[in-house]
Parts: C-alpha cells; structure tokens; sequence
C-alpha cells in the first residue's frame, strides 16, 4: 500500500489524524502530514477510511504493485 | 446468476462516498451512477473559492484520480437526468425514457439553487462546475457584482470577485447573517472584515424590484431602503432546494428532502444520502437535512455499509469550514446549542482565535471555532471527541 497526499488542497480539518493516528498527524497549521507513506497492510482499512473522511480528497491509497 | 446492480443517482461528493465504500466494502456487483451533469465526480467547495479564482483549472477539483475512477468499475450515465421512479418494479426511468432496474438505489440528487421571485431568468447562480466556469468567464469583464446572499457561498464568491478586481455588493435581508451558523460574534467579524476590505455590505435589506437594462447589460436594483444600485452582474446565492422533482408520486415520502430512517431507508431497497436527505436523528427526535461536505461522506459511507451488510459506526463530529480573502473558519461539532462561549487562544477580533462553545463546562466542549486558528485549536478539538465518545 502507498499512500500519496496533495497537501496543497488540505483544509486542515483534521479528520484523518482522528481516524488513523498511525499513519497521519498534522503540522503547526492543522495541514496533513504523512508519517508513513507505505504503512503495513493491516493498517489498510483504517488508511482507507482516512481518506474517505478527508473533506477535502486530500488523500489517495493505491496498491504498491500499481505504483 | 445476474450480479446484483446498484443504481446511484447524483454524482456529486454524496453519490461519489456511497460507491467508493460499496467498494471498498467489497460490494462486486454491477454500479450504475445516473447524473444530469456531464462531469466526472467532482468537490464543490473549491467553486467558489480556488476554481472561481482561476488559481485551480476545473480538473483540479475532480474527486477521484482516473486510477480511482477506473478501480470503482462503474457504468457511468452522463449528463442523463432521471425522470421516474417506479419502486414496485425497482426501475428508474430517465428523461429520455430510458429504463435503469435497480436491486438498491441510491438518491444523491443533492440540491438546486434556489431562484429569487423578483429576479428574470438572466441572473446568475453557483452551485455546478458549469455555473462556476460561466460565473469566472463573465468576471473577466464585469466591473461590478451584486450578490443576492450574505451565506457562506455569497460572501465566498465576494472575497473572491473583490480579488479579482470587481466592486462588489452583498445584499441580505437578515439582520445578522450567518450569526446561526457561526456564533453572533464571529459572524459580525466576517462581516466586518469584508467591509474593511471593500465590499460593500448591505444587512437587513431586500431587493424589492430589477430591471435588466439589456441593451447596456447592466441591472437596476431597487432595494427595501428606497435605493437603487445598478451592477453589471447579480448572482442570487439564496439558499438550495432540494432536487426531488423527479421522485413526485411515489411512495417515498419527500418534505424537504427525502424523508428517510436512522440509517438512511426511504423505503424498502431505496436509500438517501447527502444535501437531499432527511435522516431520522433518534437524538434529536427528527428528520434533519444537512447540506454538509462532511456529511455527505458519511451518509454515503453508512449506506454503503448498510447495502454491503459491514457494521455501522458512530457519527463523526460535524465539521464545516470557510475561506475567504486570507481567512480561514473552521467548526467542529455545533455552535448554536451552546449556553456559554471561552475564547481559549487569542484576541476576538485579532488576527487568530479559538472560540470554545460549551454549556458551562468549557473542558466539555460542543463545539469549537477556529479563526485563522487550525493549529492551535487541535486540543480543543480533541476534547470534542473524547467528550462525543463518553457522551
């Protein structure tokens, strides 16, 4: 699994650092940060639910072998 | 064996979630998404902000990648409009007649820009990627602007045609706008803050009469206070209805939206979801609608759930957010129930501040604003949610 952000489009909403703390955290402004872009597949569903609360489609996951 | 077929009807932020968790739920059978517009899947919210500017081409506002695009496996029917539906034969039938047999469908009409009575056909709204893309072309040369609205979507546009050059004027019949949604101080603030920047705000105003000068396309406004502006462009942004035209004799039951159960049932194999939903709130004691960003996702992630047979989750904490000029306003959770209100980090009327809503305990918080403040409003935040999950 790859994670890729465009954190240029974050609203700093905070959504995906509630849902996968794991994987996600924000900066001094509430902007994205992406403490693993390539987390272990078990944390597979709960990256996925990030990025679908993301009100901003901020996040994509994409299979590492597509990348 | 025929694969089961779900059949999506809008595709905006609501219709997009509710495919995207069918999927990833592992729903395999066949998606069909109906939408009246010819786009692919894409946000609103950057329509009156950065698409609006010209600082995003349309692209950029898109919801998905074409790899995610090409990964949902959805049949896509374009810029087709559903004309009815027959729920005893599970059928969808669009304008030109042709049929669409569903085993669940998925209402995500979303809603329509509410027209003014006082206003010829002639003025402009912004609720589509075409509305926005034809709004950005007529302010290229327009010198002046009047919008009809002083909600988050009127005053957006504002900040971003004051940018642009244009003079603008922003008429609203209420008093204190936008005060229900933000809290009466922080709305003042905006208010404020677009009249220090110039545009021209005009509160507890109705426009009574217009005139379309045509031949010098201009308008005449004749407002409540017995003046007249003139502008070159009026765009009413007065508020949505909600696009349930076509489901008109029925049995589902549409008042304001389409009245569905807790879990987002309007009747047996038809689902809700998004700005055209009324959901059942067990919590409240009634159907709400909520024209949401955040909440369209979830609506359409739960009814996913539900079709796909995966647990329900908790609800998120409502999020909305503005930007306007260099302003950022956030909030969490709600603003208008509360009895009491802290400001717990900087100045009201300072450049950032953090508002905590609360009903006199300000460590159990039900909802929080953030001015210019995302960073530091991130604990307050936080208390938010350990205080939803204890509730």
């Amino acid at each position: 699994m790859n994670i890729q952000v465009d954190a240029d489009k974050c609203i700093a909403s905070g959504a995906c650092a509630q849902v996968c703390p794991e994987v996600f955290d924000l900066d001094d402004e509430g902007v994205i940060v992406v403490l693993d872009a390539a987390p272990p597949a078990e944390l597979r569903a709960k990256v996925e639910e990030a990025a679908a609360a993301c009100p901003a489609a901020v996040i994509e996951v994409h299979d590492q072998s597509r990348v | 064996m025929t694969r089961s077929r779900v059949v999506v009807v809008g595709a905006g932020a609501a219709g997009w979630s509710t495919v995207e968790a069918l999927r990833r739920f592992g729903f395999d059978g066949r998606i069909t998404v109906l939408s009246d517009e010819v786009h692919l899947p894409y946000d609103r919210p950057p329509l009156s902000k950065q698409v609006l500017s010209g600082e995003w081409e349309p692209g950029r506002a898109q919801l998905a990648s074409a790899h995610r695009i090409a990964e949902a496996d959805v049949e896509w029917a374009l810029g087709v409009t559903a004309a009815a539906l027959h729920s005893a034969d599970r059928l969808v039938v669009t304008v030109d007649g042709r049929p669409y047999p569903y085993d669940e469908l998925v209402i995500a009409t979303g809603v329509r820009a509410r027209r003014l009575p006082v206003l010829a056909r002639d003025a402009l709204v912004l609720r589509t990627l075409d509305d926005c893309v034809a709004l950005r072309e007529r302010l290229r040369t327009a010198r002046s602007l009047v919008v009809l609205g002083a909600g988050f979507l009127g005053l957006e546009v504002a900040a971003t045609a004051l940018a642009r050059g244009v003079a603008v004027t922003v008429i609203d019949p209420q008093r204190h706008p936008l005060a229900d949604r933000l809290g009466s101080a922080a709305a003042s603030s905006l208010v404020a803050q677009h009249r220090s920047r110039g545009v021209r705000v005009l509160t507890g105003t109705a426009v009574c009469q217009t005139q379309r000068v045509a031949e010098r396309d201009f308008w005449l406004l004749r407002l409540s206070d017995d003046t007249t502006i003139s502008a070159d462009l009026v765009l009413v942004a007065a508020g949505s209805v909600p696009a349930v035209e076509w489901l008109a004799g029925t049995s589902l039951e549409v008042d304001d939206g389409v009245l569905c159960d807790s879990e987002g049932r309007a009747a047996p194999h038809v689902w809700a979801v998004g700005d055209v939903a009324r959901w059942y709130r067990p919590d409240l004691g009634q159907h709400v609608r909520f024209e949401h960003r955040t909440s369209a996702v979830e609506q359409g992630q739960a009814v996913a759930r539900a079709i796909c047979g995966a647990p329900a989750t908790g609800r998120a904490i409502p999020f909305f957010w503005t930007d306007q000029f260099d302003l950022k306003i956030q909030v969490w959770g709600s603003t208008s129930s509360a009895a009491d209100v802290d400001v717990v980090f900087g100045d009201p009327g300072g450049p950032a501040y953090v508002a905590v809503f609360h009903d006199g305990d300000v460590a159990s918080p039900t909802g929080v604003l953030a001015w210019n403040a995302a960073g530091p409003s991130r604990p307050y935040r936080e208390a938010l949610v350990r205080e939803r999950s204890t509730a």
